[in-house]
């Protein structure tokens, strides 16, 4: 526990001019769930999806810790960089449609990752993704249903349980509680902190609901305009927030 | 690239070229071309390599990426065999074989091992091939993962990678939707270990005959530009799983004209009352066998 399992220092990315994420440094630490929280178009999803490999930022170093081996995300070739997005890590994105596949079975959906890792029977590979249904409370009758026949919450737990499959070590998620209703948002929100807290899953969420990062993070960091902004404890940024904009941001959302 | 075992009863001799054409239609320019892309291709073997294809005086659903394969390596030595569906009187077979008679006046043949180039579309001889002959498939679609990601981008990469999860999930949904993988046709085949490739629509029966064969096996896509090979004696395995391993198709009875029991059958109509009759899809096999007994 002396080593962040996740560090980022002097992360950088543009859109032509647009300037997404200025100069962003953070660590993770094992067993952490870091929320990072901002408005729209503060560059929360260019952050994760830079540090999770998923596009290439300007300019950072990226560092993760795998058995007791510091690994260079930034520097690494993309067969390697794949490897490890299928096994230790997992992302769950804002859209399912971005996460599924939606033209092959739910079980299909979850195994993929398993046969992607070289599982070749398939009464396992079955067996296994009855078992995830049954965690993200998916009835397993359904393990032969396309995931277009269920409603957005079902595909987002479906979208979940694909992820985990493998036992990751780390989860990027964003916005994984977007367009769903607030009662159903509640429902995965419990579902998500269960399985986190379950597995000993590290993660980074983001989301622009306070609400949400409240429920789910043990840190926060509040983005605008690129960069960030606050960094602290969730309950310190929340009840005692510094930046002007934390201020606001905190008091628009804790009083509805 | 000839090497005859000529038997000249079975063979139609040589004939005229038309003055108009190059020597098997292609100019030598595209020949060299193509001939690179089957040399790459032969080195790495289940590797696609694009080609700069050519338009071919026939529509793409007939064969043009063969056929540009076999134009580029024809010899004025070679005896080549055209079949379709087993068949080697099928118009698309019969048009083939007249077109490369016309324009290269190369001898062809009905019998399969006296061929040195066979064209196919859709079957593998039951003849066994031998050293120095050619077998070159006719290809619709060269990518065997487009059916679950339609993006060309990620499917390179996935060859790259050696990324091949999705090929089984095809497998794991062919089962769950009916128990068995039901996939008889294009069955994924991994080569050499390494990289995995669409046989072409041959029905799976004829998956085993690629592995360890004797003869070059030469694949080309027209309408997708698209060439990639299989050189002898290179191992060819069926994708499936361990609880339900690759099986070919097997019939409850022999051929009903020559009894062979190990070759492709085609149910076929017989007469107006619609009496169905079992044999074998390979029309000079089941020849070959009727006049050794009859
Ligand atoms: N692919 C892209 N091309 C151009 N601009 C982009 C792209 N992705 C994001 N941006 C811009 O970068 C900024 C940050 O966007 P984003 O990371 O999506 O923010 P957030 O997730 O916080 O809403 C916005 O100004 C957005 O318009
Ligand atoms: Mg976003
Ligand atoms: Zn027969």
């Amino acid at each position: 526990m002396n080593q962040p399992l996740f560090s980022v220092t002097n992360l950088s990315k543009k859109f032509g001019k647009t300037i997404a994420c200025n100069d962003i440094s953070f660590d993770l630490w094992p067993g952490e769930i870091l929320g990072i929280v901002g408005e729209s178009g503060s560059g929360k999803t260019t952050l994760l999806r830079s540090i999770a490999g998923l596009i290439k930022p300007d300019q950072a170093t990226i560092n993760y810790q795998h058995k007791n081996k510091t690994l260079n995300i930034d520097q690494m070739d993309e067969p390697e960089l794949r490897h490890l997005q299928r096994t230790e890590w997992a992302f769950v994105h804002q859209h399912p449609r971005d996460g599924l596949r939606m033209n092959v079975s739910a079980g299909a959906n979850i195994g993929e990752r398993l046969m992607a890792n070289g599982w070749r029977h398939y009464d396992d590979i079955r067996a296994e993704a009855i078992k995830w249904l049954e965690a993200v409370e998916i009835d397993a009758k359904r393990i032969d249903d396309l995931p277009r026949t269920f409603s957005g919450g079902m595909q987002q737990r479906l979208q979940i349980a694909r992820n985990l499959v493998t036992n990751p070590r780390l989860i990027f998620m964003d916005e994984p509680t977007g367009g769903l209703d607030v009662s159903v948002q509640a429902r995965l929100l419990d579902l998500l902190r269960g399985l986190v807290r379950d597995l000993g899953l590290s993660a980074i969420i983001v989301t622009h609901d306070l609400a949400v990062a409240r429920l789910l993070s043990n840190r926060l960091m509040v983005m605008k305009d690129g960069q960030v902004i606050e960094h602290g404890l969730t309950d310190q940024v929340l009840e005692d927030p510094q930046a002007a904009y934390s201020q606001l941001l905190v008091s628009s959302i804790l009083q509805v | 690239m000839s090497q005859s075992i000529i038997s000249p009863a079975i063979i139609s001799p040589a004939t005229q070229i038309d003055p108009n054409y190059n020597f098997a239609y292609l100019n030598e320019q595209t020949k060299k071309m193509i001939r690179r892309a089957l040399l790459k291709a032969i080195a790495i073997p289940g590797y696609q390599v694009p080609f700069a294809g050519r338009e071919m005086p026939m529509p793409y659903g007939w064969g043009t990426g063969g056929v540009q394969i076999t134009a580029s390596i024809l010899t004025p030595d070679d005896v080549l065999k055209v079949i379709d569906q087993g068949a080697d009187d099928t118009t698309n077979a019969v048009s083939i074989r007249k077109f490369f008679q016309r324009t290269a006046g190369i001898a062809t043949t009905l019998n399969t091992s006296t061929a040195t180039v066979i064209q196919t579309r859709h079957r593998i001889p039951e003849q066994k091939l031998q050293q120095g002959q050619i077998l070159v498939y006719q290809v619709p679609i060269p990518e065997p993962l487009r059916f679950l990601e339609p993006r060309e981008t990620e499917t390179r990469k996935m060859h790259a990678f050696e990324d091949y999860g999705l090929m089984h999930v095809k497998l794991y949904e062919d089962i769950s939707q009916h128990g068995h993988i039901a996939t008889t046709y294009a069955y994924p085949v991994m080569v050499e270990d390494r990289y995995v490739m669409d046989p072409s629509p041959i029905p799976k029966f004829d998956n085993p005959k690629m592995n360890n064969n004797p003869a070059l096996q030469l694949f080309g896509a027209g309408r997708e530009k698209r060439i990639y090979a299989i050189p002898p004696y290179t191992k060819v395995v069926s994708l499936d799983f361990e609880d339900h391993p690759f099986e070919i198709q097997a019939w409850d009875q022999p051929c009903e004209i020559c009894g062979a029991g190990d070759s492709f059958l085609d149910e076929v109509i017989m007469d107006d009352q619609g009496t169905r009759m079992f044999v074998c899809s390979d029309s000079d096999y089941c020849q070959s066998r009727s006049e050794v007994q009859s």
